[in-house]
């Protein structure tokens, strides 16, 4: 096995809990709904499923409630801004302060605890095929499981009449309503499924990647599952690709850190953010009226490609997206 | 399917929208529902269509008490509306707009869906692509597709509300058409407008409501006109013998409603201070705007070498399809855009690189369509708009309240000072912009100025703008509306794909004609 096989089989599984987050958080937003508690439900549901994990010694209870911690968190923020009408963007917020200091609060008697944790599985045959091999099929459940979660919420999504449905609730939802689809009870429905697979990603990290508890252990990953999906246009397979790109950039700002040891660790640590932050403003540059003036005064044999180029990586968010629906 | 309402009430706050309706809309026919703005013509139609939940009285079908708690439920039972502006989803293609939850059995698949898109389009003879994304879709095709989605979800009953405003007239002799052979197997067709013309048209029996009351009640057409616009507006409006203030308002219903002009049994006389009357001559003075070899594009619009001069005193008309360019043109003459290549003066002067502030501060004003988004701001009150308007860094509140209260008498805004703009119907809105444009502007550039607002209302808003005219101010208008048109430009340009015909003055301009370039018939190859 080369460096390069390694480094890609690390990618994937180092992204596997963004993968979880970032897709239900897209599904999520598809129904125009804004869950910004992520990191906090990240954080929270980690330290429940090591908590359950260790106690039942059942890590299929671990996951299963961290799920549940997600999706009782998405309950919460729909029925605050759903059925209450408070601002998506505010309740989410403070959501996701409350679940961090509350993880912190109540995970203290598990800190540095050693724990259960997901076993590793090979596939076997797959697992020996030449490059392909190490690259996919040496990891555990819950990594090929968000390999498998890609496919299907892009198929759930674009292949189906409930997605279909679901898309329509983030356009346009007078639009769904009257077409007689039940708004408020769906996007309900939506928002707690995309909050237990962000639950998830908390277990996948305690029980899993990062194994065992500490405070405020997977800081910062629900912020930047936030961005991915902005990145990837709310598209499944761009905001996959946003979730591994981003694993690289952990990985090699990890092994930077032995390369350059005259520089501090802090900036390893913050670079992937900054860079994420570049990413983005690149991504969405074509929102921007000024650079589409100037991609049209560019020369007519440049401004085509320019154009479907630009065109390609514009990705709109959903036109409803964080906005209440009234009912006429 | 027959559709009948009994004692029919719903209010808004203190409003009653609809009061005390009891009518019947037999099966097999075209019913048109008339009535000026805010007469709960569309509350009425809500409520059939279930998208509203009346306060009391029941609707049936077929004689059926319905309990509709919502528009899918309506649907279910056979009804199905298209709205003014189509409820559909822009950023989906026509066929997943078809499909879209649709109800279970209705279309088993995507293959069937497409099949039966074409097959209901080629039926009506209208012109929808399955997979053309909607947002390239015209106003029409949309509301073509919202037809087929309806009949196709098992529509007997269909509902339009105003479904020829921002249409072309090709496409509203598809859609009449259309709606005639629905009837005439059997469907119900509800037809709502405030176009006297139109409903002479295409309907069987009409209902007039004027402030939530049923003032006609399934009269069978033809009725005169006269009558119609007796009950829609009052004994008071349609009396020719009010004096010199009520023939022009006469005059400006008839151009309006789309009536020939001839149509009275007085000759009535025209506008004063229009006609090619000497007046229209003598004030059009300097230069206002002078374009040369401007061009600029927006999104996929591009208008390419457009030069022209329009003089202080003159009203421009801009024709043509949506899309074709006039906003572009609106734009560059306020500042909103720059041009790529080419120069634009504003009283001889280039305002080379300032925004739209430097043209405000060279007495040129832009009245957008888009009242609440582009024009005025929906949570601030009049006082607090002439506040804005004000240069120094304290408001002067008092100042600014008597402004607002002089606007609102001035302009017969139904407001107060304080009341949000949002709260305000379309025409008062646009009263508002326009008692907003200070009294020394050289040129305004009005977007659709008169659209959603009825006929009395787009009558006091032309009478404004005439005013200002006569004050010596270039006035460059775009319009969906080929009378409105006619009736108010001293020349007209026809917008087509981003193309600009040569002035039309005045002698020149009739329907046909217009039509016919809207069409892009005379634009040449180039």
């Amino acid at each position: 096995m080369d460096q390069v096989t390694i480094f890609l089989a690390a990618v994937l599984a180092g992204a596997a809990p963004l993968i979880f987050a970032t897709m239900g958080e897209t599904l999520t937003e598809r129904a125009g709904v804004i869950n910004l508690s992520l990191d906090g439900t990240i954080l929270l549901a980690a330290m429940i499923a090591f908590a359950v994990a260790l106690n039942t010694n059942s890590l299929l209870l671990g996951f299963g409630a961290a799920a549940l911690v997600g999706a009782l968190i998405a309950l919460v923020l729909s029925f605050l801004s759903l059925s209450l009408r408070q601002s998506q963007t505010a309740v989410g917020f403070v959501l996701a302060l409350l679940c961090t200091e509350l993880s912190s609060f109540l995970g203290a008697p598990f800190v540095r605890v050693p724990g259960p944790s997901v076993p590793f599985m090979p596939i076997p045959g797959l697992a020996s095929l030449p490059l392909i091999g190490p690259i996919l099929f040496r990891h555990d459940l819950a990594i090929y499981a968000s390999l498998l979660l890609v496919p299907l919420i892009w198929w759930l999504l674009f292949q189906t009449r409930t997605g279909l449905t679901l898309r329509a609730l983030g356009e346009r939802p007078q639009a769904a309503f009257a077409r007689g689809v039940p708004v408020v009870p769906t996007r309900y429905l939506v928002t707690i499924v995309g909050g237990a697979l962000v639950g998830i990603a908390g277990a996948v990290y305690s029980l899993d990647l990062k194994q065992g508890w500490s405070y405020r252990h997977t800081f910062g990953a629900g912020w930047i599952a936030l961005a991915i999906v902005i990145f990837g246009g709310w598209r499944p397979w761009r905001v996959a690709l946003g979730c591994y790109l981003f694993a690289a950039l952990e990985i090699l700002a990890l092994r930077m850190q032995s390369v350059l040891p005259g520089v501090p660790t802090q900036v390893f640590q913050v670079a992937p953010f900054a860079l994420m932050i570049v990413v983005l403003a690149l991504v969405n540059l074509t929102g921007n009226p000024r650079v589409t003036r100037r991609i049209g005064s560019l020369p007519p044999g440049l401004r085509q490609p320019v154009q479907a180029l630009v065109s390609r990586i514009s990705a709109p968010p959903p036109a409803a997206l964080g906005q209440p629906f009234e009912r006429p | 399917m027959e559709v009948a309402v009994h004692n029919l009430c719903k209010a808004f706050g203190a409003v009653r929208a609809n009061d005390d309706l009891t009518l019947r809309f037999a099966a097999g026919q075209i019913h048109g529902v008339l009535g000026e703005n805010g007469a709960g013509k569309s509350t009425l139609m809500k409520l059939i269509a279930g998208f509203l939940r009346p306060d009391g009285g029941s609707i049936r079908f077929d004689g059926r008490e319905a309990s509709l708690h919502g528009p899918g439920a309506a649907l279910r039972a056979g009804v199905g509306m298209v709205h003014q502006d189509p409820l559909d989803l822009p950023a989906f293609t026509a066929l997943e707009n078809l499909l879209c939850a649709a109800p279970r059995g209705a279309i088993g698949s995507r293959a069937a869906g497409r099949q039966l898109l074409s097959e209901l389009a080629r039926r009506l003879g209208f012109t929808v692509e399955p997979d053309a994304p909607l947002a390239s879709l015209t106003v029409g095709q949309r509301q073509q597709l919202e037809i087929i989605r309806l009949l196709a979800c098992g529509a007997r009953v269909l509902i339009l509300d105003e479904p020829t405003t921002g249409i072309t007239a090709a496409q509203t002799r598809a859609l009449f058409a259309a709606l005639r052979r629905l009837a005439a197997e059997g469907n119900t067709v509800l037809f709502v407008s405030h176009k006297l013309e139109e409903v002479a048209e295409l309907c069987d029996t009409v209902c007039v409501l004027r402030a939530g009351r049923l003032v006609g009640e399934q009269l069978p057409m033809p009725v005169p006109q006269r009558r119609l616009l007796e009950l829609m507006f009052g004994a008071a409006v349609a009396q020719p013998t009010a004096g010199g203030a009520g023939e022009v308002r006469i005059t400006a219903l008839r151009s309006e409603g789309g009536l020939p002009a001839n149509a009275g049994e007085d000759g009535t006389p025209a506008l004063p201070g229009l006609h090619g009357s000497p007046t229209t001559e003598r004030i059009a003075g300097e230069a206002v705007w002078q374009l040369a070899g401007v061009s600029a594009r927006a999104g996929s619009v591009a208008l390419r070498d457009v030069s022209l001069s329009i003089a202080a005193g003159r009203i421009v008309g801009l024709a043509g399809l949506d899309g074709s360019g006039q906003p572009i043109l609106l734009r560059l003459l306020t500042g909103r855009m720059r041009p790529e290549t080419g120069h634009i003066l504003v009283n001889g002067r280039a305002l080379s690189g300032g925004g739209s502030r430097a043209y405000r501060a060279a007495g040129i004003e832009y009245l957008p369509a888009d009242r609440l988004n582009e024009g005025m701001i929906g949570a601030l009150s009049l006082t607090e708009h002439f506040a804005l308007l004000q240069n120094a860094a304290l408001v002067d509140q008092r100042a600014a309240e008597r402004a607002a209260r002089a606007a609102i008498a001035d302009y017969a805004i139904k407001a107060t000072p304080v009341t949000p703009i949002r709260a305000l119907s379309g025409g008062n809105q646009q009263r508002a912009l326009l008692a907003l444009v200070p009294p020394d502007c050289r040129g305004i550039a009005c977007e659709q100025p008169t659209r959603g607002l009825d006929v009395a209302s787009a009558q006091a808003i032309w009478r404004r703008l005439l005013e200002r005219r006569l004050a010596g101010c270039a006035i460059v208008f775009a319009s969906a509306d080929l009378d409105e048109l006619i009736a108010y430009s001293d020349e007209v340009l026809v917008f087509f794909a981003g193309r600009v015909s040569a002035p039309l003055h005045r002698a020149e301009l009739s329907v046909a004609r217009l039509a016919e370039l809207i069409g892009g018939v005379g634009f040449g190859g180039g």
